[in-house]
């Protein structure tokens, strides 16, 4: 008997170790063989721990599990009060397109030859036998853009690292997650990490990069640990390291953590940490294409952005600009999460519709409420109300109406959010992590919690002060950071704009 | 009630440059080692002492203020050793979305503490995103996960650092 339990570390928040101890227990009582096998998660969040249990048919799913359940399990599957049937039929997974995420949730992440059993490898193959330009124009013609949130073209940032002329370049692989709602790099590096390993070697090969980082945040250690694991047996099996499948490349990979700082995810910031420094903001240009990791051309992308690349080279780049809408191709992990029914990752083809996303795949809130806002792309993106769900998810489109795509994480909040309180969030949250380096972020912050803490006391002269200082830190800020905390605070000012005239409440 | 736990003595000053020099030189020759190695040295003592700072600031040709100032830029380096049992409650709006307000109000009664407190054995601290957004609230507790934080958890997490 084979049975398959998550061991992503949502799932074991939810309980999965308790789990899989008592399927080895409930089999050993019963004198049942059991092969149990840790999977990553296939992104059902709410049906964790999903226990699947292979049949002839294919895969049976059981969730959400207690380790009360285990026992019928064994004793009577077919009448289990949590059988799902085949999980690949769960509508959930089988709406999906799932290509960067194929394999997770479905193999053992550490487990190399399952990794090629299921079609990874190819593309770092075919890409070792490519010229490096022409690994390039692959990219390109894909229309693969940044999935980090600014959706630059994946192609013209290795072109510019492939064309500069250094004795070192570097591959730097951005995983320090830090958005609220988005949790995507992390499932996919604890569930499915070679994928983004052969990803970086790609990039590697076609920008002649001989070296990379994965900078992963402090706050997961279970993807730190299965990347290092990882690392150690791609090394060990010859997919990165002197001689890459045995071409003439080299590539070696290091994994480095973060140490709690939001802002190391804007890459030049990263950048500094990487290099041992404060992660302070640096002034672009010079870009870190050109003078990036030590001043040295390096290709800073998104997890999602290096996962996507296998699947790319693999299946070639009409396959994946076949999919998506305008110039957002391709697909997007969305990660749907708060206060939703059914939460977790749910990878599609651009173009979806906000309000399918929440409403039809996300089940409504999980308080049976009314949806009142969604947050989509982080703390620093903007709040939706209801009348945006027309909106298709794509790059343009939320650029057009004052937002941002992000890293597609959406957090779905019910009516009793208090749009006002969640406005001074964005504004403590930006001035708990401002790196300090540039004015309107360090002081805009602090001064905007204190401005919307006297709209709250009903000082009504604070209004205009509030959005003329979101106008300051939009315009004047370094980075995104202190660039965008504006986008949450001005949409729920556009959108709940009652919710900050405090004088009618004292009226009333 | 056990006996309170003995608190923990600062390293023996020789213990604590024989492991210092052994993270240094464990960090040799690697580009952009000093975030590693404030890593290290805590992972070793529980914080990172500011004992080092000289001896990293010497190994890495940087001034002692330069180490200070990157110590001090992160979160996550602490100048003294942690509470034996440290709560990490997530405030970020998706936990926030999933009532995350009222979550915070019961965790601390249960706990008899605020949120940035440390009492006796025991801290409570906010952090940013566990990335268990889809299971929310959600906390950390020493280096356990905890989703879908109800008044269960919640009666489970005091009783186990009161224990």
């Amino acid at each position: 008997m084979k049975v398959f339990v998550p061991i992503d570390a949502a799932a074991r928040a939810c309980g999965a170790d308790l789990v899989a101890a008592a399927v080895v227990s409930a089999a050993g009582l019963r004198g049942v063989e059991v092969e149990l096998i840790r999977t990553g998660t296939r992104g059902m969040v709410w049906l964790e721990p999903l226990v699947e249990v292979e049949t002839e048919a294919g895969r049976m799913a059981f969730g959400p599990m207690t380790p009360a359940d285990v026992p019928a399990l064994f004793d009577a599957p077919e009448s289990h009060p949590k059988a799902l049937g085949l999980t690949e039929e769960i509508p959930f997974l089988k709406r999906q397109t799932r290509l960067t995420f194929a394999r997770c949730g479905v193999i053992d992440p550490l487990d190399l030859a399952a990794y090629e059993a299921t079609g990874g490898m190819a593309g770092l193959r075919k890409a070792s036998v490519t010229k490096p330009e022409e690994v390039v124009d692959q990219i390109a013609a894909s229309g693969l853009r940044g999935r980090g949130g600014a959706g630059f073209p994946t192609g013209i940032k290795w072109r510019t690292v492939l064309h500069a002329k250094a004795p070192q370049k570097y591959i730097v692989c951005n995983a320090d997650e830090g958005d609220s709602g988005s949790f995507a790099d992390r499932m996919l590096m604890e569930g499915d990490p070679f994928t983004l390993i052969e990803g970086m070697a790609i990039a590697g090969i076609a920008t002649g990069a001989t070296k990379g980082f994965v900078y992963i945040r402090s706050e997961y250690p279970d993807a730190i640990r299965v990347m290092r694991e990882a690392v150690v047996i791609a090394t060990r099996a010859g997919m990165i390291g002197a001689s890459v499948l045995g071409s003439a490349h080299a590539f070696d990979l290091e994994i480095r953590v973060g140490a709690g700082a939001y802002v190391c995810g804007e890459e030049t910031s990263l950048l500094n940490s990487l290099e041992g420094k404060r992660g302070v903001v640096r002034a672009k240009p010079p870009l870190p294409a050109l003078h990036g990791f030590m001043g040295r051309p390096t290709v800073v992308n998104n997890v999602l952005s290096l996962a996507a690349v296998p699947w790319i080279m693999a299946h070639g780049a009409q396959a994946y600009h076949d999919i998506g809408v305008g110039r957002s191709r391709g697909t997007i992990p969305l990660q749907i999460a708060g206060n939703v029914k059914f939460g977790g990752l749910f990878e599609t083809g651009f173009g979806i519709t906000l309000g399918e996303i929440v409403m039809e795949i996300g089940g409504g809130t999980a308080s049976g409420r009314p949806v009142k806002a969604v947050q989509v792309g982080g703390p620093l993106g903007a709040y939706h109300p209801v009348s945006d769900f027309g909106l298709a998810f794509c790059y343009e489109e939320f650029a057009g109406q004052g937002g941002l795509i992000g890293h597609a994480g959406l957090v779905v909040h019910d009516e009793a959010a208090d749009m006002l309180g969640l406005a001074r969030f964005a504004m403590e949250f930006c001035a708990v992590e401002s790196c300090g380096k540039c004015t309107p972020c360090r002081i805009g912050a602090v001064r905007g919690v204190e401005t919307l803490d006297r709209l709250r006391a009903g000082d009504t002269a604070a209004l205009p002060l509030i959005e003329d200082l979101c106008e300051t830190m939009k315009l004047g800020s370094l980075c995104a950071l202190g660039g965008f905390t504006p986008y949450p605070v001005l949409s729920a000012i556009r959108n709940f704009p009652e919710e900050f005239m405090p004088q009618q409440e004292a009226a009333e | 009630m056990k006996d309170a736990a003995p608190v923990a003595l600062p390293p023996a000053p020789a213990r604590l440059s024989e492991g210092i020099a052994e993270v240094l030189a464990a960090h040799e020759g690697q580009e952009g080692a000093l975030l590693p190695i404030l890593h290290d040295l805590q992972a070793e003592f529980g914080y990172v002492p500011p004992e080092s700072y000289d001896a990293i600031a010497e190994a890495l040709r940087l001034s002692r203020a330069e180490v200070a100032g990157v110590v001090g830029f992160y979160h996550d380096f602490r100048a003294a050793p942690a509470a034996r049992h440290v709560i990490k409650l997530c405030r970020a709006e998706a936990c926030q979305a999933m009532n995350g307000a009222a979550t915070q109000a019961r965790l601390e009664h249960a706990l008899g503490m605020k949120l940035g407190e440390t009492k006796g054995n025991v801290a409570l601290e906010a952090v940013y995103c566990l990335g268990l957004c889809a299971c929310a609230p959600a906390a950390m507790v020493g280096d356990r996960l905890v989703g879908r934080l109800d008044d269960t958890a919640i009666a489970a997490i005091a009783e186990e650092v009161r224990a």
